[in-house]
């Protein structure tokens, strides 16, 4: 696979951050968001494309990961929590 | 009943699952916001809009009771619940070698997290099958020389309930006192500590008020004093940063269900070098080096070994946010609210567990009128009683404040606007309270209630 461009990077990145509006929790979704973001902020300035390549590896499997759950998540879904009626959900 | 099918609609937006049918299981406890008059027991809340009736879940703000399951720790532990469901003890099948091979893995993962070795970790039930072990397999293993232990008494019912159960077979136990802070003196542990003293258990971040023990001095000490220690670091495994052998420890609990991973599992650290022996409480075919017979249930320890993977990766992420939202939550209330008195330390403690008294409030009809939050007033294992928490009692809180008392959690999953709306509620609640307490008003009136003589009718 050829090094990971800035594209890959954005586009994956955007697609965490897509699946992961869906998780059904209050919590889980909040936290996936805001985890996401802060990681790839943290990580921008990372020039070996070694490194690079690992936490692109590492965020391609917690894509899968956060699919699988936000899919189980939604088979098991429950009421929304109180604080959820009140805001506008733009998470 | 329009917002309900509104509330399936926005349900039903989300991609279509192929799952068992379209229905949103409420099988949670409902939370019914009503728009009419108050007929309840509990004044409602009438600083909301009159909403539309619907069913709505609290807010979680006790984590030091239990956590929620991380999604990693959930997507590792499916596949031992699905496919790979071998025993880990069967060694002639591959069902079984998986098994073991994940086991193993959980091992080393819960053995990195503290700095041990993975053959130093045993796989129990929990914090208290953990605590079981090292007190009564300890104390009984050395029993022909050794007949002391010291303890402290804010440590954990199962700790404390172990000691007691020892005492009654012939052992002497010393129960230190701690100071105003929380925190023991380390000169009473220095002069508590006999030549038959074989055993020293202090927690490491205690579960109802928050504050961090000095365990690398107490380590220090019972090195030095040639005698056992034990920390119950169910509440900071994962949390701060601990490591044995810089603190010296010998036995360490570990509970699973603190640590955003599944309940039913824990596990133990017995030190190797130098070797502490400890007479095993279950017996059986022998599994976990004879410490603990019994199958390891291998879906439960895959979870306990990627929650401490998580936690290791996400300490320090997790302890900068938690800190910042716990002096929010902190600031708001007293910066608002007179009277309100934090129990702990406030330099050596956990900033995860904010422990507030409110004076003139009573805490139980406290707790009920923030229905919407799930707090607690003292630890879940002692709530069913109606007695002010012990641990707030050896800390020398007033039987007053003592029951005054709530206990906030803030963790990994806990938002900025869970936090906001927490406050803003617990305010009016507890201005509400306080309205109509009897005992405020005289307070207002300048009138020193310790000077009040009740008379009997």
């Amino acid at each position: 696979m050829a090094a990971s461009s800035r594209a890959q990077v954005l586009d994956l990145y955007r697609a965490m951050l897509r699946e992961s509006k869906h998780f059904s929790a209050y919590n889980y979704r909040t936290y996936a968001i805001r985890r996401i973001r802060d990681a790839f902020r943290e990580n921008k300035n990372v020039k070996d494309p070694v490194e690079i390549q690992t936490l692109v590896n590492k965020a391609k499997r917690d894509l899968g990961m956060i699919r699988r759950q936000v899919h189980i998540g939604q088979m098991y879904a429950t009421d929304k929590l109180i604080i959820e009626s009140q805001e506008k959900p733009k998470t | 009943m329009l917002l309900r099918t509104a509330w399936r609609r926005v349900a039903a937006a989300v991609p279509p699952v192929p799952g068992p049918g379209p229905e949103a299981p409420t099988r949670g406890l409902r939370l019914r916001v009503l728009d009419h008059a108050p007929q309840s027991a509990v004044p409602s809340d009438t600083a909301s809009a009159p909403e539309v009736e619907s069913v709505l879940r609290p807010l979680y703000m006790d984590v030091q009771a239990t956590t929620p399951l991380d999604p990693r720790v959930l997507d590792a532990m499916l596949p031992y619940l699905v496919n790979y469901y071998g025993n880990p003890h069967s060694r002639t099948h591959a069902y079984g070698w998986e098994s073991e091979a994940a086991m193993e893995r959980a091992r080393q993962q819960v053995a990195s997290l503290i700095g041990a070795d993975p053959r130093e970790i045993i796989f129990t039930s929990g914090a208290t099958e953990s605590n079981n072990i090292a007190i009564k397999g300890v104390a009984r293993f050395y029993r022909s020389r050794k007949k002391h232990l010291i303890t402290t008494q804010t440590e954990h019912k199962c700790v404390l309930d172990s000691c007691r159960s020892l005492e009654a077979e012939g052992f002497q136990v010393t129960y230190l006192p701690v100071k105003k802070s929380g925190i023991i003196d380390l000169k009473d542990l220095e002069a508590a500590i006999q030549p038959d003293t074989s055993l020293v258990s202090v927690m490491a971040v205690n579960n109802e008020i928050g504050v961090k023990q000095p365990i690398v001095e107490i380590g220090r000490i019972c090195s030095s004093r040639k005698v056992y220690f034990h920390t119950d670091a169910a509440q900071a495994v994962g949390k701060i940063p601990l490591d044995v052998n810089d603190m010296k420890i010998d036995l360490m609990s570990i509970s699973g269900h603190k640590i955003y991973g599944p309940k039913g599992v824990g596990a133990i650290y017995i030190r190797r070098r130098p070797r502490v022996r400890v007479e095993a409480l279950q017996s059986g075919g022998g599994q976990e080096r004879g410490m603990r017979s019994g199958t390891v249930p291998t879906p439960l320890v895959v979870g306990l070994g990627a929650a401490c993977e998580v936690a290791q990766q996400e300490m320090e992420y997790d302890h900068k946010r938690i800190s910042k939202l716990a002096e929010r939550l902190t600031q708001k209330i007293m910066k608002s609210l007179p009277d309100v008195v934090m129990n702990g330390d406030p330099e050596h403690h956990y900033p995860g567990c904010i422990n507030l008294s409110f004076a003139y409030v009573e805490g139980e009809s406290l707790l009920m009128a923030l229905k919407d939050v799930a707090l607690s007033s003292g630890s879940a294992c002692t709530s069913a009683s109606l007695e002010p928490s012990y641990v707030l009692r050896a800390i020398g809180t007033d039987e007053d404040l003592a029951h005054s008392s709530i206990r906030f959690g803030i963790g990994r999953f806990t938002t900025e606007e869970e936090v906001d709306y927490t406050a803003e509620k617990c305010i009016h609640h507890v201005k509400r309270l306080r309205e109509m307490s009897p005992l405020w008003e005289m307070v207002q009136d300048g009138i020193d209630l310790k000077s009040i003589k009740w008379t009997q009718h």
